[in-house]
């Protein structure tokens, strides 16, 4: 059974051996002339302006956090929905009332989340 | 006896290092598009699927230039512009290549105004002229060549450090 799985152990033995023999290559034989305009940010030739780690409205994550919530609900509702004819149409409404505990969920984090924005909005700028 | 003589016919190849890396740096030309006017529409034909610049290892396009070998300027840069493009290619890793697109690039072209900088070769070190107004893509796959015909007779690349 579980000699099955050795090609794929072969396979992720060659990734990662390709990878550093890739990357010990480049480091070998590769020119490296770095200039203080070569480690420099890229910002497409400008200037680069401000600092790369700014700070983010605690929002976002919220709608983040949303998407995972419906994300987890397409998994446990399409192998429901394949299955549907065996299951019967008992589970139908198991599956219904799931999806509006959700809702209600969704309904809470909007509202909470048009709060949020207002409140955060001076500090995004 | 030389080694190449001593392997001779048993299923071995010798080969120079030099020969190998500039076999891998010829084959593998990413080019950093800098899109400056028209020409920039033929150079999105000559990555197509058409002209397929992939043929020549080349059909990746990188808009970073960390990761690009070759710069092709395509089109007029004016003086302003001039100083962001010196600074991408500055931010290239070495070893690295261009190609002035077009007559613009080349010479500044039909643009002789006091804007225009007359010729990428003020402020880049130009490895190929493509002439044209726009070139054909035919004609930059023929640059991109020249360029591999280049690398492919480079020496000692590498201690060249």
């Amino acid at each position: 059974m579980l000699e099955a799985y050795l090609p794929i152990l072969v396979l992720f033995g060659v990734a990662i051996v390709l990878a550093i023999v890739f990357v010990v290559l480049s480091r070998v034989m590769g020119p490296h002339r770095p200039s203080a305009t070569k480690l420099r940010p890229y910002e497409s030739g400008m200037d680069p302006i401000g600092d790369a780690k700014e700070r983010y409205s605690i929002s976002f994550y919220m709608v983040a956090m949303e998407f995972i919530v419906f994300d987890l609900e397409i998994i446990f509702i399409y192998p429901w929905a394949v299955r549907y004819k065996e299951l019967g149409f008992g589970t139908f409404f198991a599956v219904m009332i799931f999806i509006t505990i959700l809702t209600l969920g969704l309904i809470y984090t909007l509202k909470k989340e048009s709060k949020n924005f207002e409140i955060s909005k001076p500090n995004i700028q | 006896m030389s080694l190449d003589k001593a392997v001779e016919n048993t299923g071995y190849l010798t080969t120079s290092l030099d020969f190998l890396t500039n076999w891998a740096r010829a084959n593998a030309m990413w080019p950093m598009p800098m899109g400056l006017a028209c020409c920039a529409i033929e150079m999105m034909a000559f990555a197509g699927p058409k002209y397929d610049a992939s043929r020549f290892g080349s059909e990746v396009m990188r808009f970073s230039p960390r990761q690009s070998d070759v710069m092709i300027v395509a089109g007029w840069c004016t003086y302003k512009m001039s100083h962001a493009i010196r600074r991408i290619w500055d931010q290239m890793p070495d070893p690295k290549w261009c190609i002035a697109m077009g007559a613009c690039a080349s010479t500044g072209g039909m643009h002789r105004c006091y804007g225009v900088v007359q010729g990428v070769d003020n402020f880049l070190p130009v490895d190929v002229y493509v002439s044209g107004c726009p070139p054909r893509p035919d004609a930059l796959l023929n640059a991109l060549m020249q360029i591999q015909d280049k690398v492919k007779n480079e020496h000692s690349t590498v201690y060249d450090r």
